[in-house]
């Protein structure tokens, strides 16, 4: 059951017009940067800062409208002999699976063919697991907020808050207590915000310490490369696993 | 075929279902009436799970309907108010419920001369007028020979024409292993199909009885005026 009611997820979606315009975005702002750049690694890390930006707020932002818009069919799957888990996860690997396909095809392949080295993996890797953390953002969002308007509103300061404001407090935090040692307080502000971890993720297999910022240098020398990057994934997945649980908790004790 | 204990419903602290306890057996058709925000259409959604209940058991067919869902292959559901995909075609939207049912694959053709929408069956589902809606959310309830028929007010925004067309299935549908769980507001259309007759008021059951016993042989009667009476007594013992 779940593959077929997967499936119908796939199909909609595919047929969405945003689906497509993200694919362009992504494809031509891909090639255009490695086209306009002379040096492939750092068209890399190029393409990393938009991936940060542009992957979360697609994700979140259109996550949330489609599960709006899916009010109805998913009504009507509850009158049918179909249980919540079913509806829940399929509507949930559905909306990840095609942004995740979307971004593998469109950025992940372009730069592998341009660049085919570990970073780039990273690169890949960090870009999937983004697009199901901020999906399980979005789902979240709609699913304790009845009304649309609020839901979305709710989504696009959740979005600003990861990708924009984030950074600034972070900063400030480290400039009002440079003197003190902030190690452990760093690294826990840094596990919050699952922009940067995918940032320090691919920074930290690249080396380039003008791009480690706070966070990044500050997981390098406490844990080193190695460490740091596998406990970023790890906080990573439950940036994915935590949101959608609890949403998926929410959605299934929900009045229709 | 249903039993329900102790059901109570909360939407915030609004107390909407209070202690409800409700017992329908197959071979009758039921009408649900009451007035508007009695609680009808909340009833029907805890049995069909759509609504979560905060206290009491809801059966059906002895299999209890919490974290379950494969006792709804045997439901057929009309929803009051229409709501399936908008972008979706008739026919898209029957061969869905195929596709999740399973089963046989073309009974269709009756139902849908039995609801006259052959007209609209390549149409999307959100361009329909109301009564149009209503009827496809209709042939869609009787789709897979439901058991248990729960009908949320069916006729409410068809025409006279179509409304007869409605209580005539309704009537054809009645066997004995088969149970009608219908709401309505109209005491003639009640009167006409129904075997037994439930009023709720506020959230509890005030009145459950078979009509023929209201009628009491009587050859010139009015349930409408029989019921108000009757209700009018009831609430006056709560009183007192
Ligand atoms: N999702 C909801 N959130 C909050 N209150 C609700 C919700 N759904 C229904 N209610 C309230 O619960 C009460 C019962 O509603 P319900 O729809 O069950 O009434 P009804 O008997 O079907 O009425 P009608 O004859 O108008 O169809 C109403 O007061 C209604 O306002
Ligand atoms: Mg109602």
């Amino acid at each position: 059951m779940i593959k077929k009611i997967f499936k119908y997820v796939v199909f909609e979606l595919i047929r969405s017009r945003i689906v497509w315009a993200y694919a362009v975005f992504l494809l031509l702002s891909t090639l255009g940067l490695f086209y306009l750049g002379q040096n492939s690694s750092k068209t890399v890390i190029s393409i990393l800062n938009i991936i940060l930006f542009i992957i979360p707020l697609v994700s979140i932002i259109f996550g949330t409208i489609h599960l709006y818009n899916s009010k109805e069919f998913i009504e009507f799957l509850l009158t049918q002999p179909v249980d919540r888990k079913t509806v829940y996860w399929s509507e949930y690997f559905g909306l990840a699976c095609v942004f995740s396909f979307v971004f593998t095809i469109c950025t992940g392949i372009p730069v592998l063919i341009f660049n085919f080295s570990f970073t780039s993996i990273y690169l890949i890797t960090s870009g999937i697991i983004l697009t199901f953390v901020f999906i399980s953002l979005a789902f979240l969002s709609s699913v304790i907020n009845n009304d649309k308007v609020k839901g979305i509103g709710l989504s696009i300061i959740l979005w600003l808050y990861f990708a924009i404001i984030f950074d600034g407090l972070i900063m400030s935090v480290f400039y009002l207590f440079r003197d003190y040692p902030l190690e452990k307080i760093i690294i826990f502000l840094t596990s919050l915000n699952p922009v940067d971890l995918s940032r320090v993720m691919v920074i930290l297999q690249t080396d380039v310490s003008a791009m480690m910022g706070f966070s990044g240098a500050t997981i390098q020398n406490y844990m080193g490369s190695f460490t740091g990057k596998v406990y970023a994934f790890a906080i990573l997945i439950l940036w994915i696993l935590i949101p959608s649980y609890i949403s998926y908790k929410i959605f299934s004790r929900k009045n229709f | 075929m249903i039993e329900i204990k102790n059901l109570n419903k909360y939407y915030g602290k609004f107390h909407v279902l209070k202690n409800l306890d409700l017992n329908l057996e197959k071979g009758e058709i039921v009408a649900l009436m009451g007035p508007n925000g009695s609680g009808k259409t909340t009833l029907m959604k805890s049995i069909l799970g759509l609504v979560i209940p905060d206290k009491g058991e809801i059966k059906v067919n002895q299999i209890s309907v919490k974290n379950n869902s494969s006792y709804r292959k045997i439901i057929g559901y009309m929803p009051q108010i229409a709501n399936y995909p908008e972008n979706l075609k008739v026919s898209e939207l029957f061969k869905l419920i195929r596709d999740i049912r399973g089963g046989d694959d073309s009974p269709d053709k009756e139902l849908i001369a039995d609801f006259r929408i052959e007209e609209i069956y390549n149409k999307n589902f959100g361009q329909l007028s109301g009564g149009y809606k209503q009827r496809v959310t209709a042939a869609i309830a009787f789709m897979h020979k439901p058991s248990l028929l729960i009908l949320d007010e069916p006729t409410s925004s068809l025409d006279p024409l179509s409304s007869e067309i409605m209580k005539s299935k309704i009537l054809k549908e009645k066997k004995e292993s088969n149970l009608i769980f219908v709401s309505s507001h109209i005491a003639s259309e009640v009167e006409l199909i129904a075997d037994r007759i439930i009023y709720m008021l506020e959230g509890k059951i005030i009145l459950n009885t078979l009509i023929k016993n209201i009628k009491n042989g009587a050859t010139e009667f009015k349930l409408g005026k029989a019921l108000k009476d009757l209700i009018d007594m009831k609430i006056k013992e709560k009183n007192d």
